[in-house]
């Protein structure tokens, strides 16, 4: 119970936190990452101020040992620099300059009614279950 | 568009927030494509991913409104549903490969000075650069 509410806590400061920053907005998305003379470097401050928290914060953390709910932090699958993840990340880099949706802004933009990410998020989890079935 | 560092800036300290504070209660990475994946998946700890999911949903909601500044939806045409649609279909295949996207690489995994999700992080910054700016001369804008 106690962990679903810290997670719940946690979702709403992360949704709040993509609106605020302007990263659920895709055109001020795209305005980052078109470079050029109209370019607009705002969205380079969110990923500062997120690691200006989130990097003392996670090593303080892991010098602690263990979280305050669970017996153990999760590790990720997987450790290695490869042409997997190195792929993936440059397919996904190329959606999100297409359309100027990633994950978390797209699913935001569906609490807020918007069509638009609504087709992206149900396209997205089309590509994402059809390549873990495929891979697997 | 008019630049508005501090606005982002704050609202990057309450993403890292998020982030720590899912981190140091559950112990979970808050990577919102791996959490969505995760509950379709039927895998372990549909509580905690549906808690949080739940909360981006609601939070975002209610800043959009207390704040006023809600994310601009494009008009419905051809050409933006199919961008959608092929954009979604990238993102989708895209950060199943890769295990993350921009939360879970980008904030999380280099707060965890993982040299994985550095990696991760300069590829899709450099594609959706790349992109993003071809795209502008071809669109005109």
């Amino acid at each position: 119970m106690t962990e679903r509410l810290c997670a719940l806590l946690a979702g709403v400061l992360f949704g709040a936190g993509l609106v605020v920053s302007g990263m659920a907005d895709p055109e001020r998305v795209l305005a980052f990452l078109r470079l050029g003379p109209s370019w607009d470097p705002s969205l380079a401050f969110v990923m500062g101020g997120a690691l200006v928290v989130a990097l003392p914060g996670f090593a303080w953390l892991r010098r602690r040992g263990r979280p305050w709910l669970a017996p153990a932090f999760a590790t990720p699958p997987s450790q290695a620099i490869d042409r997997r993840l190195l792929l993936g990340a440059a397919v996904f880099g190329l959606g999100w300059g297409w359309a100027g949706y990633c994950p978390g802004p797209a699913l935001v933009g569906v609490g807020l009614g918007h069509w638009s990410a609504a087709t992206f998020v149900a396209a997205m989890l089309v590509g994402g279950l059809l390549t873990a079935r495929i891979s697997r | 568009m008019d630049f508005q560092w501090l606005q982002s800036a704050f609202g990057g300290v309450m993403i890292g927030a998020a982030a720590l504070l899912l981190y140091a209660s559950a112990g979970r990475i808050a990577g919102i494509s791996g959490i969505v994946y995760g509950l379709a998946q039927g895998d372990a700890g549909r509580g905690w991913r549906l808690s949080f999911l739940a909360g981006l949903l609601g939070g975002g909601w209610l800043a959009a409104h207390l704040v006023g500044t809600s994310a601009s939806a494009p008009l419905p045409t051809t050409a933006t549903v199919l961008t959608l649609i092929g954009a979604g279909l990238l993102v989708g295949v895209g950060t199943r490969l890769g295990n993350g996207c921009t939360s879970g690489h980008g904030i999380c995994g280099l707060s965890r000075l993982s040299p994985r999700s550095l990696a991760a992080t300069a590829a899709f910054m450099a594609a959706g650069m790349a992109l993003a700016t071809l795209l502008r001369f071809t669109s005109g804008g």
